[in-house]
């Protein structure tokens, strides 16, 4: 194979995160990781992004919400 | 001997009404998930809070369509997509044709050649970017590939489940989801690393 490893490995990444890649993939993306600084710290800087960006919905119902939520209770078409 | 009808009758809607006040309870109890993806699909915290309660006076509304034992939280994601799209919220049905997105590590190699190939070891890195700039990045993206953000990233949804929420093949989510990510990457690094 004449392809770059890292652009391989970048092709690989975000399904790597998503834990959805093959046995097989994942270990070609796991054996590249482990020898390559370049695609390591880009991994670590795409594993700390996803968690930023599931920080910005870390947002609680507004108060009041659920009592109206509550109150829309009884609803049944078919009744 | 069969029991007398009105015994029966009056069993059988008590088992109902029991049903239907378990659901409650159980979706209910989702809410807080539902209002998060809610959030971060449309624009304000008002219009987040009024998707939720459309969402939820339609399903208790339709409770029973609701197979017990399958996954109540994609279920109550569905209805809120689709009232979300009938309140033309979703204003283009297709994302327009835009540039090719750059790569995945289009990012990743801004922030290193801003702060250093070391500082992408750094969670601190990622923390340059405020928050703000990422709501705004999503709120900007192309409406079909916000939501499939939005259902993976944030709603932990699988890809299976956002299919079935958004009601298209698979493929479609994985595709709608990576050039998404993609295309938040970009204007991340256009907002905040200028």
């Amino acid at each position: 194979m004449t392809r770059d490893p890292c652009e391989r490995c970048e092709e690989l990444l975000q399904d790597y995160l998503d834990r959805t890649l093959t046995d097989q993939e994942w270990a070609e993306a796991e054996v590249h990781l482990a020898a390559c600084d370049y695609c390591r710290r880009r991994y670590r800087f795409e594993e700390s992004l996803r968690r930023y960006v599931r920080l910005t919905a870390e947002e609680r119902m507004p108060p009041g919400l659920m009592a109206k939520l509550q109150e829309l209770r009884g609803l049944d078409a078919t009744a | 001997m069969s029991e007398p009808e009105p015994a029966a009758e009056a069993r059988r809607i008590a088992s109902r009404e029991r049903d239907r006040v378990r659901f409650e309870e159980e979706a209910l109890a989702l809410a807080d998930q539902v209002y998060r993806v809610a959030r971060r699909l449309v624009g304000s915290r008002e219009e987040a809070e009024d998707l939720v309660q459309e969402t939820y006076a339609r399903a208790f509304r339709s409770w029973d369509s609701f197979t017990p034992g399958t996954n109540l939280r994609a279920w109550l994601l569905r209805i809120l997509t689709n009232l979300n799209v009938d309140r033309g919220r979703r204003v283009q049905r297709t994302p327009p044709t835009q540039p090719l997105e750059e790569t995945d590590y289009y990012l990743a190699n801004k922030v290193a050649s801003a702060a250093g190939e070391e500082a992408l070891e750094q969670d601190v890195v990622v923390e340059r970017l405020s928050q703000d700039a990422v709501v705004k990045a999503l709120s900007e993206l192309p409406p079909q590939f916000r939501e499939a953000v939005v259902l993976v990233d944030i709603g932990d949804f699988t890809y299976q489940d956002a299919a079935q929420i958004l009601d298209v093949p698979i493929g479609t989510v994985m595709s709608r989801l990576h050039r998404g990510r993609r295309a938040l990457k970009r204007k991340l690094a256009e907002e905040a690393l200028p």
